[in-house]
């Protein structure tokens, strides 16, 4: 079997699942339906165990580009074709995606053993999967935005899982619409690329078509930066990022698979695939890197005072991919998806752990909990690694891939360094107050039931998936970034694979991928900086800015400005109102008159169809007689 | 005597009996003004025929000359047949109206 084949056979497993799940356990209920969970899990681990193997072996064949094209679509010249991409960054995605979602599979079947719509929650799941795949391993530009918006789909049907919560339909659909903003600028993006020839929608002669200079600058720069909008609005970055700590009303599962691992990292992944076109512009790199410095920032700031452990985490996963879109900008391109790659394992245990929190005490909020280290110890230790591990403390695997990233900033630019520094103390201290408020200090009582008097461990069916996080989150990093020769595996494997990428770096610059020990210490320092400020300010100062707070707690007003002014007064009140008296001044008068004089004049006509036999007959006889003497005159005067 | 006089005398008939079929409230007149149609276009077959060239006079060949004569019976015919039908509606009007006048029978519209 060649890789392109069995790229499919992964894509087409979930899907096929999705296809069985959906039809005869979703669609026709019946007592069969815990099937659906094990169909999943076994379908995607088949997928996952395909992907190592397309890994191993990727590692050392030349992986084929051009075959796998089928045309689509055609109209006379125009024509659109599907296929299989298989480069380097492909096989990462397609690890992450399948990796990550095989262990939640196994998650989830603990977690929604019980809830209602069980077979439904693995449908949804068997579908993002299939579709996410088909994002990361799209040839065309085309099929690219199908299984984009299909990622989007999922993920609102995921929010809205519960879709009897009122909370639950309200952010999903603020997820689906706000990522939309940003939608709408890929497929603008999309259509002024296949302005200069359909050919180009295929991302390879895309490539080519940049190096050859077909496009010109200023084309470059608006496909760009629209391109940049549609991964703003998918990654959650400013100003789009409100939709990503409402959604987290989905399930846990779904916020670890999809709101934190795979899918806010397709707009990572848009720019990654478009970086050739991104880096050719300095203006649309540059706002790319702003954007992510801003972001990673603005976001940690939130979750410094949010008392939801899952919106911490949600904060903390924008701010994260912040840092992915600095890198990104900055020309870091395999530093970023090392930090992709690494932050999806732990921040899905993150989640992971959140959840079986709250499976413990029943609820999300903070406040109500603490005291869970003694009660709760797997999960509080994998907690614990992930959290030292994002606060990038040596040897977590966070620690390799974000100060590749730091790296980066700073051989370009020392503002967005500092900005990136100041990134790694926020995250220090909002991980430290978020694990101190959950496992230290006493119990405060959980959430209302009897159950949660005194919370018990989760059972293993959850506890397994975590270790199983737990252990790459240790590893990964030192494995796969290594400043030396390990002996199975060179230095730095990951980024030299990502950076021998021939189709995005056609000449291969010597990217000298150094490790600066000054460098390495001082962010370690930082983050245990962090730490012990969260820790002294939990126990002595208790700092209490409170109009900073309040203004944090209120997201920047952000949400009252979108909500409140822009949807509500502007949209609303001011636009609507508008269109509504178009409509009925409009609209509404044409019709009535249209209609109106229509039945004046069919009441004019009416009188003729009385039913009077006679007159019927001379209306015949009329028109006989007009059609006679029209055609003499027509005739004569022909003549 | 020329075709155009017959052709003339033809058409005022046809006009008169088209002015009793739009105009007498009775069904029976009626009737008869659409037999008068009849007769008029009867008529200028016929006349057609005489004045045919090689009509009537200097015989050419029999089926093209009697062609205008044969037509004339046949509508005859099918006027008979026809006056037969029409009564019987009439009669059957009558039944349901208890009159035979065509200004009653206004039930075509209500649907």
């Amino acid at each position: 079997m060649t890789p392109n084949e069995i790229v499919w056979i992964i894509f087409c497993l979930p899907l096929g699942v999705f296809l069985i799940n959906g039809i005869f356990f979703t669609l026709v209920p019946n007592r069969f339906y815990k099937t659906s969970g094990i169909l999943n899990s076994a379908a995607i681990g088949v997928s996952f165990l395909l992907t190592l193997f397309l890994v191993f072996r990727g590692l050392d064949v030349q992986l084929d580009h051009q075959s796998g094209s089928f045309q689509w679509m055609s109209f006379g010249v125009f024509e659109i074709t599907m296929g299989v991409m298989l480069d380097q960054l492909t096989l990462v995605m397609i690890s992450v995606v399948t990796g990550i979602s095989f262990f939640i599979q196994i998650y989830s079947l603990a977690y929604m053993d019980h809830d209602e719509g069980y077979a439904r929650y693995f449908t949804y799941m068997a579908l993002f999967t299939a579709s996410m795949l088909g994002l990361v391993f799209s040839k065309n530009l085309v099929q690219l935005f199908i299984f984009w918006e299909l990622v989007g789909v999922t993920s609102y049907l995921l929010i809205g899982f519960w879709f009897t919560k009122q909370s639950a339909i309200k952010a999903a659909k603020k997820a689906f619409l706000m990522t939309r903003i940003g939608d709408f600028g890929l497929i603008l993006a999309i259509l002024f690329v296949a302005r200069h020839g359909s050919q180009y929608l295929d991302i390879t002669q895309l490539y080519l078509g940049i190096q050859s200079g077909v496009f010109s600058n200023e084309m470059l720069t608006i496909i760009g930066l629209l391109m940049v909008a549609g991964a703003i609005g998918k990654s959650a970055q400013f100003p789009l990022h409100n939709w990503l700590p409402d959604a987290m009303e989905g399930p846990t599962p779904v916020s670890a698979l999809l709101h934190s691992a795979t899918m806010v990292t397709a707009g990572v992944f848009l720019i990654g695939r478009m970086f050739p076109l991104i880096s050719a512009v300095e203006l649309v790199s540059t706002t790319v890197a702003f954007v992510g410095a801003f972001t990673l920032i603005f976001a940690a700031t939130m979750a410094l005072v949010s008392n939801d452990i899952k919106r911490v985490l949600a904060y903390s996963s924008i701010s994260q991919l912040g840092y992915m879109f600095l890198a990104l900008g900055v020309g870091a391109y395999s530093a970023a998806f090392f930090h992709l790659f690494t932050h999806a394992w732990f921040k899905a245990l993150l989640f992971l752990g959140a959840g079986s929190v709250s499976h413990a005490v029943n609820s999300f909020d903070m406040t109500k909990m603490g005291g869970l280290r003694y009660r709760m110890r797997g999960t509080f230790w994998t907690m614990v690694i992930a959290s030292v591990s994002l606060v990038g403390i040596f040897p977590f695997s966070g620690f390799w891939s974000k100060d590749e990233i730091l790296l980066g900033v700073l051989t370009s630019n020392s503002l967005l360094f500092i900005v990136g520094l100041v990134g790694v103390v926020l995250t220090a201290f909002y991980m430290t107050r978020m694990m101190i408020m959950t496992f230290f200090g006493d119990y405060k009582g959980g959430g209302s039931g009897e159950k949660e008097k005194s919370p018990q461990e989760s059972p293993p069916m959850m506890v397994i998936p975590m270790i199983s996080f737990a252990i790459p989150s240790i590893l990964i990093g030192f494995i796969l970034s290594s400043p030396f020769d390990l002996g199975f595996i060179e230095k730095h494997a990951f980024m030299s694979f990502l950076d021998h990428n021939k189709l995005v770096f056609p000449v291969y610059y010597a990217h000298e991928v150094k490790f600066n020990f000054l460098l390495a210490i001082g962010s370690t320092l930082l983050g245990l900086f962090g730490v012990f400020f969260a820790v002294i300010n939990h126990q002595k100062f208790k700092i209490n800015l409170q109009s900073l707070r309040v203004i944090l707690e209120k997201k920047y007003y952000l949400d009252y400005l979108y909500e409140n002014l822009i949807v509500e007064n502007l949209f609303y009140s001011k636009f609507i109102k508008i269109l509504d008296i178009v409509e009925r001044r409009g609209v509404d008068k044409v019709n009535h008159y249209l209609s109106y004089s229509l039945r004046w004049i069919s009441n004019r006509f009416a009188i003729t169809q009385n039913g009077q036999l006679q007159l019927q007959s001379l209306t015949f006889v009329t028109g006989l007689f007009l059609v006679i003497v029209g055609y003499m005159i027509w005739v004569l005067v022909g003549r | 005597m020329t075709l155009s006089n017959i052709l003339i005398l033809s058409a005022l008939v046809f006009l008169i009996g088209l002015f009793g079929t739009l105009t007498k409230k009775s069904a029976v007149i009626v009737i008869m003004s659409l037999e008068l149609m009849f007769n008029s276009v009867a008529l200028s077959f016929v006349a057609f025929s005489r004045f045919a060239p090689g009509g009537f006079l200097g015989v050419e060949s029999a089926s093209r000359v009697l062609s205008g004569h044969i037509m004339a019976i046949f509508i005859i015919a099918i006027g008979a047949a026809e006056a037969a039908l029409a009564l019987s509606l009439v009669i059957a009007l009558y039944r349901e109206k208890s009159s035979i006048e065509l200004t009653n029978s206004v039930d075509v519209r209500e649907f």
